[in-house]
């Protein structure tokens, strides 16, 4: 294969990159000659990986994660690793070991999270394409917080073979652009089987966006809309909407009684398997050495209190708690019966709708700072884990600003049907343009 | 708490022993602890002799290799790695299941088991715990009273993890060096009811499994540390255990781990018993609790206390998909296993019981004893493997496969054929077994005969060497006629001297005896 | 209601090396957050999350293994081909 190289020097005002390749390669295929920029809890051969974490400082991982494997098949140029939360815990990516990104549109502000510097990167004009990880609305939310495009997909139409863990039953690696048609063409490549992820599907994309939404029924949630929704952003949602009802959709509201729970349902979930996926980092294999003169467990103590920042550290400790003898049954058996009911909501819902739309987030971005309580962050996500406790593919689109600040229209869709969410989506973008 | 009242009564009636009635024993005491009943549960160990480990495509041939050679990003745990089930794990783990009788679960579900430990690569082992592959089995052995079922209460599926090398010994050294190498080899665990009540019976229950599960070409058991025991045990008053059920109310077990041989498991558990009646004779409480064998001084120590404390937070493994893999388990065809061969041994070949015990005890053995018996006397056969050949290769520590059926085929011929003497065919094994250890082979048996002139000879030197030692020994000779008993064997000896033991001694104790009485009259 | 002992436990069982300055804060947090799931009290059954996928598996065929020293590129110490660690005591 004939192999490039090209210069990328961004000029990276927002702290959206963790690592930049200066020279990276390039091959021939759909993404040709294509800076992408990939978040950095996406495993990189040769390139150092961190997950946002200092546990990992210096880990340069010996393998691609399958994405990355097949973006360089495409001919793609890895520009650089993206800023995080650490370990993709926060909707700010505040929480990253290696200080804040900020949003380029207001650099007092944040650029969502957890795939915050994936989505500056794009808004701040430094890349047209990136790959983000949603688990429990890491991609959509800093989509809506920079006024770009993000899918989360269906969960096992992605492979996650080589994304750092960090709560394996609810996420996925998805496309982040500047535009409906640029995420799809991303999504493009990125989707398919791969026998190395036991959850991944053979179900391939291979999608044009269209816009033809005559005859397609919207159902819209009113939890979607309830309390802690700022009703500015409510309303543009609804505008974009009426849009889409222009468009010759139909427009049905509905209810989902699992919103009661879904987000006790998720934190307990993602804390409990986070809990255990977090236990390898000993600085006995990889990351900052580890002390070999103390005890194991004292060096081990040692290495995470040291290394991991508190929200990390906080997480670990609900999901342990949640998997200890005594309180499975009160919170991860409950959560995950919850999490059924979300679920059959969506079955339900879906035998009379063909997708879901509300807000992606119940506000604009946070100011810098905003949400230093952990409780109130949980709540923000609200609107975004329902999907991710489902696996049904979600995409946010951005439709118009409240206070100079974007807002993201979220659609969700039935398993698998990420092309209808696409082209939702695209007629959503084009009717507007 | 009772049951420690209970062993302070056995003090009392210790020192009751000791000084006649002085202390009355109420009535219902339980007798003193020698008359206890040995309860014993086993956990076995397996690793499943797949080609690659359980989770990743690693080769599971790593013995002989450095460490850290036999990895990938999964099996080391890197960030990002997933796993992916290995089929074949999951066939020789069915087969296991159906040749020892269990219900395998419609659906079962591999489980995260989370602790810290350097040897644990993600910091969990990929195990099965609620929901295990197979459940409610048997597997018969020849107990203490007859042939007894060992029931057999799941078997399940999980990862090895590493392997810790403490340099200058675990005591002495500072840190721990470790190899992933094994880490991810399949295993399979097999639990046991505590049906066994003498360490013989949890050997020979080890014994039959091992034999099984070689029959079932799933398990190798020369390759070192491809079997690891844990054994459960406590004394309980005798029938107390069976009339309570399953329940250790009345005296504790202790677990004991880290067994890795199959004497080791004999040795562990008789050490247990002495231990555990000693406490229980000085009136104290068996507390329950986990120790750990030391393998090089045959005993049990107490292990820390963290490790008991443990909450393994079990939850199911969100990167695999559940098995459900009940209906394959009809199209296993099982081969034939143990108690099949044997019998068949015994109708086919003429085989006695035991013989036919000892040879199906082991696959090779057994496939060995096979290729003998096409050829020679099968009885004679199985008396000469069974008995002789096994023993002069334990004696040697040498294993079956070292010595070629042929070989034995020509030995048992020949013994056969009256060529040889019973005894100068031992002389002819044990040249040829010592040539196989010193590398230097003595040749084929008819080879070694002709070398060191072993071949029995005609019968016509025997009278004539009668003849020489009756007139060579009158002391003996007289000896004999005054009714001393040794003399008749002194002077068979002499005559053997003089054959150089070609003779054969049945037919040379007829004629000595013969040649004595006719001198007489 | 957790007490500052328990979150000492979990800490413990966790092994995340949980500061004294940090109890505080970490069991009030702890306490809103576990308030807040108590709402999973009013989930009716314990069905768990249904996974409509199964047997799922791979065949048993080896492919490369990392080279040594790629295993231990990114280790912290080692010693003649071993990973060097801790000592449990």
């Amino acid at each position: 294969m004939v192999r490039s190289r090209l210069s990328f020097s961004p000029d990276d005002r927002v702290n959206a990159f963790l690592t930049t390749c200066p020279e990276p390669e390039y091959g021939t295929g759909s993404l040709e000659g294509l800076t992408i920029a990939i978040k950095d809890n996406i495993s990189t051969k040769g390139i150092r990986t961190t997950a946002g974490s200092r546990i990992l400082e210096g880990y340069i991982p010996p393998y691609d994660a399958h994405v990355v494997t097949l973006l360089i098949a495409e001919g793609a140029a890895i520009a650089g690793k993206t800023n995080m939360d650490e370990f993709g815990m926060g909707t700010t990516t505040e929480n990253s070991g290696y200080g804040p990104t900020f949003n380029p549109l207001d650099k007092g502000r944040v650029p969502g999270g957890s795939s915050g510097g994936s989505a500056a990167a794009i808004a701040g004009g430094m890349v047209r394409m990136a790959l983000g990880s949603d688990t429990g609305g890491s991609i959509r939310c800093p989509a809506a917080f920079c006024g770009i495009v993000g899918l989360k997909p269906t969960y096992g139409r992605v492979s996650r073979y080589g994304l750092i863990a960090y709560a394996n039953s609810l996420e996925q690696i998805g496309p982040m652009a500047r535009t409906v048609n640029e995420t799809s063409r991303l999504m493009q490549v990125i989707a398919g089987h791969d026998p190395k992820d036991s959850t991944s599907v053979d179900l391939p994309y291979c999608h044009t966006p269209d816009k033809n939404i005559q005859g397609r029924r919207i159902g819209v949630p009113e939890e979607f809309f309830g309390a802690g929704v700022d009703p500015a952003v409510a309303a543009k949602v609804w505008e974009a909407i009426e849009e889409l009802e222009k468009k010759g959709a139909e427009i049905v509201t509905c209810r989902m009684p699992g919103m009661a729970f879904a987000l006790a349902a998720y934190y307990v979930t993602c804390t409990s398997e986070a809990s255990s996926n977090l236990a390898r980092f000993d600085g006995v294999r990889y990351g900052p050495a580890v002390d070999t003169k103390k005890s194991w467990h004292d060096a081990f103590q040692e290495r995470r209190g040291k290394s991991f920042g508190k929200e990390v550290r906080r997480r670990i400790m609900l999901g342990t708690f949640a998997l200890s003898s005594g309180y499975y049954g009160k919170y991860y058996a409950k959560a995950q019966a919850a999490r059924q009911q979300v679920k059959n909501d969506f079955t339900r819902l879906y035998k009379d709708v063909d997708v879901l739309a509300g807000p992606t987030m119940p506000t604009i971005a946070f100011r810098l700072g905003e949400k230093a309580d952990p409780l109130s962050m949980y709540l923000s996500d609200i609107l975004t884990v329902p999907a991710n406790l489902a696996g049904v593919p979600a995409i946010s689109v951005p439709c118009g600003t409240v206070g100079g600040m974007p807002v993201g229209l979220q659609i969700m869709g039935r398993p698998f049907e990420d092309e209808v969410v696409i082209d939702t989506a695209y007629a959503y973008e084009q009717a507007v343009v | 708490m009772s049951m420690e009242n209970m062993s302070g009564g056995t003090m009392a009636e210790s020192r009751s022993e000791q000084s006649q009635g002085h202390i009355s024993r109420s009535a219902g005491s339980p007798p003193p602890p020698e008359a206890d009943e040995t309860i014993i549960g086993l956990e076995v160990h397996c690793q499943l002799d797949t080609v690659t480990k359980l989770f990743c495509a690693c080769s599971t041939d790593y013995r002989s290799d450095g460490p850290n050679t036999h990895t990938c990003p999964v099996c080391l745990g890197l960030p990002g790695a997933l796993p992916a089930i290995n089929k074949k794990a999951v066939e020789f783990a069915l087969r296991v299941a159906k040749a020892l009788n269990c219900e395998v679960l419609f659906e079962s579900v591999f489980s995260r088991k989370n602790y810290f430990y350097p040897d644990l690569d993600k910091a969990f082992q990929i195990s099965q715990y609620d929901k295990p592959l197979a459940v409610g089995g048997y597997l018969v052995i020849e107990g203490e009273e007859g042939e007894k079922r060992v029931r057999i209460t799941r078997v399940h599926m999980e990862e090895d993890p590493g392997r810790l090398v403490h340099k200058g010994g675990a005591d002495r050294a500072r840190y721990s060096l470790v190899d992933y190498n094994r880490a991810g080899i399949p295993l399979i665990e097999i639990v046991t009811e505590p049906d066994m009540r003498s360490p013989k019976e949890a050997r020979r229950f080890l014994n039959k499994l091992r034999a099984t599960l070689e029959y079932l070409s799933v398990f190798d058991s020369e390759k070192e540390g491809s079997l690891r025991v844990d054994a459960n045990i406590s004394l309980q008053p005798e029938g107390w255990f069976d009339r309570e059920k399953k329940s250790y109310k009345g005296r504790n077990r202790v677990e004991v781990k880290n067994i890795s041989s199959y004497k080791g498991v004999e040795k562990a558990l008789t050490f247990e018993i002495t231990r555990q009646r000693n406490v229980i004779r000085k009136g104290q409480p068996i507390e329950q609790a986990t120790r750990h064998f030391v393998e090089t001084q045959g005993i049990t120590t107490a292990s820390r206390s963290k490790e008991e404390e443990q909450d393994y937070r079990y939850f199911p493994e969100p990167d695999l998909c559940p098995l459900r893999v009940s209906s394959w388990v009809e199209r296993i065809d099982l081969p034939e296993l143990p108690d099949a061969r044997r019998a068949r041994f015994i109708g086919q070949y003429g085989c006695s019981p035991n013989h036919a015990r000892t040879l199906t005890g082991d696959l090779k053995l057994a496939d060995f004893y096979e290729k003998v018996a096409a050829q020679a006397d099968p009885v004679l056969s199985a008396t000469w493997v069974a008995d002789t050949l096994i023993g002069e290769l334990n004696y040697r520590d040498m294993g079956i496969g070292s010595v070629t059926p042929s070989h034995m085929i020509e030995l048992v011929t020949l013994v056969k054929s009256k060529v040889l003497t019973d005894r100068n065919a031992i002389e002819v094994l044990r040249t040829i077994l010592d040539g196989i250890l010193q590398k230097q082979p003595a040749g084929t048996p008819s080879q070694v005969v002709a070398r060191l002139d072993l071949g029995a000879t005609d019968s016509g030197i025997i009278p004539a060497a009668i003849a020489d030692v009756i007139r060579e020994q009158p002391q003996a000779v007289a000896d004999y006629d005054s009714g001393k008993k040794e003399a008749f064997m002194f002077l068979i000896g002499q005559v053997m001297k003089k054959t150089k033991g070609k003779a054969d001694p049945a037919e040379l104790n007829t004629m000595l005896r013969k040649a004595l009485h006719g001198r007489v009259q | 209601m957790v007490s500052e002992r328990d979150v000492e436990h979990i800490a413990g069982l966790a092994d995340i090396g949980l500061i004294k300055e940090e109890l505080d804060d970490f069991t009030v947090q702890f306490n809103r957050i576990l308030d807040y799931f108590d709402i999973l009290d009013t989930v009716e059954g314990d069905c768990g999350y249904e996974q409509d996928r199964y047997n799922v598996l791979r065949e048993d065929v080896i492919r490369p293994s990392l080279l040594q020293e790629e295993a231990l590129k990114n280790a912290g110490e080692t010693e003649d081909g071993f990973f060097k660690a801790p000592k449990v005591m």
